[in-house]
């Protein structure tokens, strides 16, 4: 997200606070969030794809509203007028191919309308199909759940994305041999997955409440936190939404607080570390072990402010609109151990596989027939939840070996802090001071190496690097 | 929180602002460039900050010439006692482009381990990467500070026609320096030239020199990687070399042949470099030049120069050097072509090696104090 979008998104929240104070809240952060889902779209070099993404996005959220939706609380005329708007929206901002100007709306020139009017009808169509033939049951929910991971596999798995850029290509009469995986970069669809499937997952449980398609929709992409999070949980996010707008002043200075906090972080603090931070050319020039660690820090330190920035600009922009969106980061880099770390570092994503990864696959190993060793079942449950985190981020074994080097790091500290319970207690307070200084220390410097997996590109890199920071090279 | 709080919060902020920008204006913002990392926190560099591909090059180019000069080595600290300090100024061939810094002649006459009068001789390269005699003077006016022993200043013609004088960027972005030149060395340049950016109050505020401001900061951050990596330029694998097939034409800034007009050359810059060094000897070097022998090569020596052109300034510089008793030294066809890199007066480190060799010896020949 560029300063002139956030500033942009300043002055509509502002003005949506303020206007629809008494009405119009829920369409107005429709329209205006599935028109930023169009807005901040990057780019793509395959034709039309940078319009099509964003379509999909919307299409996608309609569709699994419908999924989610009990049959008795699919009712056309509450839901039609989101319908509407999002289908309004599609094709307006195609008409704008015919207007003769640019505007920044769309990431370029969008297609042909009658292929946008073919495509809206092969949306409805397949609406109209779940919406008439399905009820949410536990089948239909895992085929969505396994469709939204395969999506999310075509754009992560770098060979998937170049045989779909390929594909994409050909049909477009484009250059098949330019097809790159970095054609699909598909605006905030990470963010979008989770919530997809939290969802799915909660409607199967029966702990997702009855909300309405706009309702479901603006959750999906509510554009504050649409490219970087935080990911909310539904029924906190729709009792926000059900509230009436009543903003104080308390909540004025919250939010212009969390804003300019936010800017300052993102725009001064994160990109001036940017100039200095790990890369993967820096890395291979560095000539002395102490100058890498500089570089590592500027890394650490560039990407927790850069994330927390966009954090706190999310938060900020909520709070304008009345939406109390989640904390995703509470000083990690001071907690004395991993396990904090962890419970302190994008809060929303752990606690997000905490719930739908963590926790049921360790009440299936403790309730299952043959049981495993403690130690084993929670070395088998962290790695196993670290590695996911890790492929989130990207399918590659430089993510994979971050994934392992945490779980691995969270299990050792499970058993040092299983070993170690009690005994310190007893010990004066200065020594308790002593290590938990020592203890913020090494964990940051644990998550400081594991940054050399998640900034450079192979682990021959990540490796040559290490060596450096070791002093062997 | 109430709205008065608010309101109090835009008034209080608003005059701050307004406090901090008049401020600003009252001290020198220049003097901001003299506060620096460099030969502090980061080693100094060896040449002169300037890149356009800050991210690769780790370097940047600035205006500001207190936060260049800081930036350098030769800022470090106070003139060693057993040093023989030679300074060489001049264009993008002394700077080095496409060279590391040892490639440089500044860089081989450093490290040749040269010893005058008893000192080690210390070379530093003051070269910056554009063509304009006015520019070589602003830099060794400022650098007298720092106490040259020997001065060496290789130039070539391009950097002498009146016309181009003002509009090397360094140069129109200094404006009040080149004004100060033009009064005390009553230089035939126009303080009024559109070329030279007189900035107004507003581009002294606080906003108005934010840019500038960034780019010092860009600076200090960037001696981050240079002391890390030694990289103060990028140097591509491939570029594009030197044009040896040529144009016809023959004019040269306006002018025709056969007499190239004497008054339309900075001569007199040259004499007020001169006049700066004071006592300081200065060696001028008529730097080597591309010679090609492609297509139109009868007409031209190179993309610069018409021959007819560069061998009556030739002349004039031989002329001069013979009446005014000038240190000079013509270099002008010493390096092949087959020596040349992406430009007519840009050679390899092989060419910088035998320019070098005809300049130690001209160092060793000086007389000591």
């Amino acid at each position: 997200m560029t300063l002139a979008y956030i500033l942009v998104f300043v002055i509509i929240a502002a003005v949506l606070g303020v206007a629809t104070r008494k009405s119009g809240r829920l369409p107005l952060l429709l329209a205006i969030s599935a028109m930023a889902v169009y807005a901040l779209q990057p780019t793509l070099p395959v034709r039309g794809l940078d319009f099509w993404l964003p379509t999909l996005t919307l299409g996608l959220a309609v569709l699994s509203w419908v999924l989610t939706t009990p049959h008795q609380q699919r009712i056309w005329r509450n839901n039609w007028p989101g319908m509407a708007i999002l289908g309004g929206i599609v094709l307006l901002l195609g008409l704008t191919r015919y207007m003769g100007i640019s505007l920044p709306l769309t990431a370029s020139n969008p297609p042909l309308v009658q292929e946008i009017l073919v495509f809206l009808a092969i949306l409805c169509a397949a609406g109209f199909l779940l919406w008439r033939f399905t009820q949410p049951g536990k089948l239909i929910l895992s085929a969505a759940f396994l469709i939204v991971i395969f999506i999310f596999l075509l754009l992560k798995v770098p060979a998937l994305s170049n045989w779909v850029s390929q594909v994409l290509r050909g049909w477009n009469g484009q250059s098949v041999s330019l097809a790159s995986p970095l054609d699909l970069r598909w605006l905030g669809f990470s963010y979008i997955a989770f919530r997809l499937l939290h969802t799915f997952r909660d409607r199967q449980t029966g702990r997702l409440p009855a909300v309405s398609l706009s309702e479901y929709v603006v959750y999906i992409i509510f554009f504050p936190a649409l490219s970087a999070g935080p990911i909310d949980r539904i029924e906190r996010f729709v009792g926000d939404l059900r509230q009436p707008l009543s903003l104080t002043s308390e909540d004025y200075g919250e939010a212009g607080k969390r804003l300019v906090m936010g800017l300052f972080k993102k725009f001064v603090i994160a990109d001036t570390l940017g100039l200095v931070a790990l890369n993967a050319t820096n890395a291979m020039q560095v000539h002395s072990s102490g100058w890498a660690w500089i570089l590592l820090y500027a890394y650490a330190f560039q990407i927790y402010f850069d994330f927390s920035g966009y954090t706190d600009i999310a938060i900020g922009l909520g709070r304008l609109l009345g939406i109390k969106l989640p904390e995703n980061f509470n000083a990690p880099y001071l907690k004395p151990n991993l396990t904090q770390f962890w419970n302190n570092w994008h809060m929303t994503l752990t606690q997000w596989f905490r719930a739908y990864y963590f926790n049921p696959v360790t009440r299936a190993l403790r309730s299952g027939k043959k049981k495993l060793p403690i130690p084993s079942m929670v070395l088998l449950t962290q790695l196993s939840t670290m590695i996911l985190i890790g492929l989130w981020h990207g399918v590659s074994w430089n993510f994979v070996a971050w994934g392992v080097w945490h779980g691995l790091g969270l299990f050792f500290h499970n058993r040092w802090s299983g070993w170690t319970k009690g005994r310190f207690a007893m010990l004066p307070m200065y020594w308790q001071k002593v290590l938990n200084a020592g203890g913020v220390l090494l964990t940051f410097h644990f998550v400081a190496i594991g940054w050399v997996f998640f900034a450079l590109p192979s682990l021959s890199i990540s490796g040559q690097f290490l060596q450096t920071l070791a002093g062997l090279r | 929180m109430s709205g008065s709080f608010f309101r109090n919060v835009v008034l209080k902020g608003l005059a701050l602002f307004l406090i901090i920008n008049l401020v600003f204006v009252a001290v020198n913002s220049d003097a901001l460039g003299r506060i620096s990392l460099y030969n502090r926190v980061f080693k100094g560099r060896p040449r002169f900050p300037f890149g356009e591909d800050p991210g690769q090059s780790y370097n940047l180019s600035i205006f500001n010439l207190d936060a260049m000069f800081a930036s350098l080595a030769i800022a470090a600290g106070p003139k060693p006692s057993n040093e023989y300090r030679v300074l060489v100024i001049g264009d993008s061939s002394t700077w080095g482009i496409l060279l590391h810094p040892t490639e440089t002649l500044a860089g081989q006459l450093d490290g040749a381990g040269l010893s005058m009068c008893g000192k080690t001789v210390r070379v530093y390269n003051l070269g910056y990467p554009t063509i304009s005699l006015t520019k070589d003077l602003m830099v060794l006016d400022y650098a007298m500070r720092y106490e040259p022993d020997l001065i060496i200043w290789p130039m070539t013609l391009e950097a002498f026609p009146l016309d181009s004088q003002l509009t090397s960027p360094i140069v129109a972005n200094n404006a009040s320096r080149v004004d100060g030149l033009i009064s005390r060395y009553k230089l035939p340049l126009n303080p009024a030239d559109p070329a030279l950016m007189h900035p107004s109050f507003w581009d002294q505020t606080l906003i108005g020199q934010r840019r500038s401001i960034a780019d010092l900061f860009r600076l200090q951050m960037y001696g981050v990687l240079w002391s890390a990596t030694g990289i103060d330029q990028s140097y591509p694998v491939d570029y594009a070399h030197a044009q040896t097939d040529l144009v016809s034409d023959v004019t040269y800034h306006g002018m025709q042949p056969p007499a190239l007009d004497k008054s339309k050359l900075a001569f007199s810059i040259l004499e007020a470099g001169l006049r700066a060094a004071g006592k300081t000897p200065v060696l001028i070097v008529n730097e080597p030049i591309l010679v090609s022998s492609g297509k139109n090569s009868t007409l031209r020596y190179n993309f610069y120069y018409p021959r007819w052109a560069y061998d009556q300034w030739r002349q004039l510089m031989d002329q001069k050097a013979a009446s005014q008793g000038w240190d000079y030294l013509d270099l002008w066809n010493l390096v092949p072509a087959d020596q040349f890199t992406n430009s007519a007066i840009h050679v390899t480190p092989a060419g910088e090696a035998r320019m070098a060799g005809s300049v130690e010896n001209t160092i060793l020949q000086q007389s000591c104090p």
